[in-house]
């Protein structure tokens, strides 16, 4: 048992983590997963070290709720057996690490480019001429969407295999909006910086990423938040959770031609985004979560301010779910749209909502609880068709589930906010772990230190990277009119995934 | 010529009162009725932009297709007025006109080259070929009803029939309706507001035209709209004087453009599938209109 077994935000020392042989390290961690569908893989990553890779596994164990960590020394240039080939859901790491590093991998069955870094070990290999699968055949079509979007929001490239108005495959090429985020977190070195960085990882989930960022950084340094702290960022997360949801029904609206649902939805996310506007000053909580203090504190009048508001989100809400829910033509474009089947979902390792829609229970809230969770005792709303429709209907009984949650929160007397809280410098030589449930799934930040306790490494994993492969199989045999409504019913983040 | 001018008077209103009512419904104000004709007027004053990959099809479909809908629009009576041109079996030249319109768009569409452009064509050339029958039927079963084989006769004759006649009638404006859908691409078969070219059908067809081109088609589809009024007007009110009849053609135009803005604000668009079948489900509502004729006119049983 060749690994360290950690809890959500825990910082050991790198020299805790277990070295392993690569075919040990690979026995080990493709074992852990088999028959054992609450654990899955949270990150896998490598990094220089030494002139040597140092790759390291973290593998989650939901009913344990521990996190079980291993890591693996490589010389390269090296050929390898992929994890891959046994288990499907380290689809997406390998080719990462491949594309950072000279180690090539002799059974990855999809071994393709992710997202172009600048330090890439193989420059020949860039967007323009990405692999596509392919076909030859009088009667197949191909039809290629993007990379420019039509309603002009990220870029991705969707390539269609389709035989007349039915998808046979779908591959997506993704890496247009890379930033070179990961370098960005250890070239710059404020604080400041590296908080606008993580509050810009993904534009749709500032709460969720600079959630996992403050915790990250406050565990390196040793610092333990207060109570008002982690209230200000619970109710960030679940609001940003209202918002964002409501937003995709109203999206969803659009895309089956529902005028009425589109425009009462899209009201009804305003007064939401609104909200943070009146608490931190910026519509999507940008300024609001702060590694180590508390920025804006929930006053009475903030606390009593969001329960009016919500007083008057909640019977729209539930009114207009009504109506959308019981329209024929509506439910006749959600259901059957779009299955992942359970098996899939677990094979390729999906997270969150991606996986909760299949019956397969992966909610960190629940599973790793960290902010106020522990006392919310978060139970997740599981669906099990796997469809469009559990995808939306996921999404309405979350935002009823975190108005409750809000209220609950609010009616705790209101601690005071501690004051001139100090933050430590990190621990050299740690290994610091955080994971947090956004709205779309499972965000995993790891940091790195060394001997100075500067940051060597810092490792993004937003929840799109595991969950794009979902939608490519969602629109398996549909048709490629249903192809816009899949999407928005995942609504995976471009720049997520790109960093 | 009364029908060609109460028809383009129809259609400069009809889309504007549609993307009205729409707004209406979802609690906005909404641009005002001769917005549509604005932009087309702007549209008329820019010059066009050709893809290095077309060839002249794709330069005169726009003005061929314009052209189909005028003169279909000629044909179309109004009461007692006859249309400009008026023959037996004026309206087999009526559908056929229109047809050869939607062929010059169907192969500018594939003149393009683009994927997409080629899946619309494909799916408005399947619509059109379900919704031909269901016009053929409904107006034969109209011709064996009066005995007449032209527009303005035809109409002119169902009045004079007995409440049967009505009750045909009600059910040849719903197949008028539904063809006017399936014609005009609107909801529930295509929703032409839809940003996704993917789920289009008529607006994916017209992405590579812009400017006078662009200018051209809208405004046969605002026509279209309005020609297809004219018609179900016509089913309804044959030997009305004209003081009735004309405000009676508004009323039924407007009507018709608040329906067809209702219909988009309170349901989704058909799945792509579906559209197929609500197509030939129309066909069959045809079919019992030829059947009634038959058994009302004494040639069956």
């Amino acid at each position: 048992m060749n690994y360290i077994s950690i809890s959500n935000n825990q910082t050991i020392s790198i020299s805790e983590i277990p070295q392993n042989e690569y075919d040990s390290f690979l026995e080990l961690n493709t074992g852990l997963l088999i028959k054992h569908p609450e654990r899955h893989c949270v990150n896998y990553f490598g990094y220089k070290y030494n002139n040597q890779i140092n790759l390291i596994c973290c593998i989650a164990d939901d009913t344990e709720h521990q996190i079980y960590v291993s890591s693996c020394l490589v010389q390269t240039p090296v050929k390898l057996h992929s994890f891959t080939a046994i288990n499907f859901s380290f689809e997406k790491f390998e080719p990462e690490i491949h594309e950072n590093f000279e180690i090539d991998y002799i059974d990855h069955p999809w071994l393709k480019p992710v997202r172009y870094p600048f330090n890439r070990s193989d420059k020949s290999r860039t967007i323009a001429n990405y692999p596509f699968f392919s076909i030859d055949s009088e009667e197949l079509h191909e039809v290629g969407v993007g990379p420019i979007h039509a309603g002009v929001i990220e870029p991705g490239h969707f390539r269609f295999l389709c035989n007349g108005e039915q998808i046979l495959h779908l591959e997506i090429q993704l890496g247009y909006q890379h930033r070179g985020l990961e370098q960005l977190f250890l070239d710059k070195k404020k604080m400041l910086q590296r908080t606008t960085l993580a509050e810009n990882i993904a534009g749709d989930t500032v709460a969720g990423h600079t959630t996992a960022f403050a915790h990250v950084w406050e565990s390196l340094c040793g610092f333990k938040a207060s109570p008002d702290i982690e209230l200000s960022r619970t109710l960030a997360l679940e609001l940003e959770r209202i918002a964002i949801h409501t937003g995709d029904l109203s999206a969803a609206c659009t895309d089956i031609a529902y005028q009425l649902g589109s425009s009462v939805f899209g009201r009804l996310r305003t007064p939401m985004v609104n909200y943070f506007q009146e608490w931190c000053g910026n519509r999507l909580a940008k300024g609001l979560i702060r590694p180590g203090r508390n920025q804006f504190p929930i006053t009475e009048a903030l606390s009593n301010r969001l329960k009016v508001v919500l007083d008057k989100f909640e019977p729209d809400f539930v009114e207009m779910n009504s109506e959308l829910f019981k329209l024929p033509s509506a439910l006749s474009r959600f259901e059957r749209t779009g299955i992942v089947t359970y098996d899939d979902v677990l094979s390729i390792g999906t997270v969150g909502m991606s996986a909760r829609m299949s019956g397969l229970n992966r909610d960190i809230r629940q599973s790793h609880p960290y902010s106020l969770y522990p006392q919310l005792k978060h139970e997740p709303v599981i669906k099990h068709h796997g469809d469009v429709f559990s995808r939306l209907q996921i999404r309405k009984k979350e935002v009823r589930q975190s108005i409750e949650y809000i209220r609950n929160l609010l009616n705790n007397p209101l601690e005071n906010p501690v004051k001139d809280t100090i933050l430590n410098v990190p621990k050299t030589n740690s290994f610091a772990i955080s994971l947090v449930e956004g709205w779309r799934g499972e965000i995993c930040h790891c940091a790195i230190t060394d001997e100075k306790g500067e940051l060597i490494v810092y490792k993004i994993k937003d929840p799109s990277f595991h969950n794009w492969l979902a939608l490519a199989l969602a629109v398996r045999n549909n048709e490629i009119s249903d192809f816009p409504i899949c999407n928005k019913s995942f609504n995976l983040s471009y720049c997520g995934h790109d960093l | 010529m009364l029908s060609v001018i109460l028809i383009i008077l129809a259609g400069i209103f009809f889309t504007g009162i549609v993307i009205r009512t729409k707004s209406i419904a979802s609690g906005r104000k909404g641009p005002g009725l001769l917005q549509p004709i604005k932009d087309v007027i702007r549209l008329f004053k820019k010059g066009s932009v050709y893809s290095e990959t077309t060839s002249f099809i794709f330069q005169i479909a726009p003005t061929i297709y314009f052209s189909s809908i005028i003169m279909a629009m000629l044909v179309v009576p109004f009461g007692q007025s006859k249309g400009l041109i008026s023959f037996n079996g004026d309206f087999i030249f009526f559908a056929y006109v229109l047809a050869l319109g939607k062929f010059f768009s169907i192969i500018s569409a594939l003149d393009t080259g683009s994927s997409f452009e080629g899946m619309g064509a494909s799916r408005e050339a399947l619509y059109s070929m379900f919704a031909e029958p269901a016009f053929f039927i409904l107006m034969g079963s109209l011709a064996i009803l009066t005995g007449f084989s032209s527009f303005q006769e035809i109409f002119s004759a169902l009045h004079l029939g007995s409440y049967v006649s009505y009750a045909i009638a009600t059910l040849a404006t719903f197949v008028l309706l539904m063809v006017a859908m399936v014609e005009n691409s609107r909801m529930p078969i295509d929703d032409p507001k839809t940003h996704l070219e993917l789920t289009m059908v008529h607006e994916v067809m017209i992405l590579d035209n812009s400017g006078f081109d662009l200018g051209l088609i809208l405004t046969a589809g605002y026509l279209k709209f309005a020609i297809f009024g004219a018609l179900i007007f016509n089913l309804f009110v044959g030997m009305v004087s004209y003081q009735y009849a004309i405000p009676l053609f508004f009323a039924i135009e407007a009507f018709m453009a608040v329906l067809v803005g209702l219909i988009e604000s309170f349901m989704a668009r058909f799945r792509m599938s579906h559209n197929a079948q609500f197509i030939v489900a129309l066909t069959s509502v045809a079919l019992l209109i030829f059947f009634g004729v038959l058994l009302v006119s004494g040639k069956f049983l």
